[in-house]
């Protein structure tokens, strides 16, 4: 049965190779696996997005991430775990996010699979910049906004 | 012990000379996202006084660019790739990042 050590965090460079990740957490004990794609969207508050870039503190990103997965292996019984980000530009439509967990019941993928993204976007060191046809602005997540003021 | 003769040899001796060399602590700090388009630049080496703390070299990083300043309030900091919440000491050679609100996802 896999665990901790064989979860797949990666951030990378090119699109991201969904069933590549699926097949790190498929496991012969596994009655579900669950998955959660982000993708870009192309409008924000009726402006038109051009286009998305993201960049990240990489090493700080996959320690992050680590924590993330201790904590959901810590509250669910879970076999596998795979989370990809994508960084640089992403065209509009495309992943950005991709996570998978398996279990052998479908209630602890689905409940961890949902926390590994609320995590993601509270905590693990990745930004992104929304370009429209006139201006660009870097988002901020209102979960690291709420989380912070909390610590403040 | 070196340091308080240090502080009583500089209390006796006139102003603006200075009595040995400072200690002084390099820390690489990482900027990233809009501080770094803020800062124009992604790395820098900070030279401070024995001591400081994480506050202080944010703080003599918005001196150096004053363009951070608008975003201080929002800044959080990482040192060795771990948040950190109240400031700390830094030691040569650590690794401080400066991380204006994340939008991963």
């Amino acid at each position: 049965m896999a665990d901790a050590k064989d979860d797949v965090l990666e951030i990378v460079e090119t699109p991201i190779d969904m069933t590549k990740y699926v097949d790190a957490v498929r496991d012969p004990g596994a009655g579900a696996i669950t998955t959660f794609i982000g993708t870009t969207r192309d409008t924000f508050q009726n402006k038109e997005v051009v286009e998305l870039q993201y960049e990240a503190y990489k090493p700080m990103a996959i320690l992050e991430l680590k924590k993330i997965c201790t904590l959901a292996r810590n509250q669910w019984p879970l076999i596998g775990i795979a989370v990809a980000h994508r960084l640089g530009t992403v065209p509009i439509g495309e992943e950005s996010v991709f996570i998978a967990v398996s279990s052998v019941h479908r209630k602890d993928s689905l409940d961890s699979c949902q926390f590994l993204i609320d995590e993601l976007k509270a905590r693990v060191p990745i930004w992104k910049k929304e370009v429209y046809s006139s201006g660009e602005v870097w988002k901020e997540n209102a979960e690291f906004l709420q989380r912070t003021q909390v610590g403040s | 012990m070196e340091m308080e003769v240090e502080k009583e040899q500089t209390e006796g001796a006139d102003e603006g000379v200075e009595l040995g060399v400072e200690k002084k602590v390099r820390v690489k700090v990482l900027l990233f996202a809009r501080a770094r388009e803020l800062a124009g630049g992604s790395e820098f080496d900070l030279s401070v006084a024995d001591g400081s703390t994480t506050a202080d070299c944010v703080a003599e990083l918005t001196t150096r660019f004053a363009a951070l300043e608008v975003m201080r309030e929002s800044i959080v900091v990482a040192l060795n790739f771990n948040y950190i919440t109240d400031p700390v000491e830094v030691k040569d050679g650590d690794e401080l990042a400066i991380i204006p609100p994340i939008s991963g996802g």
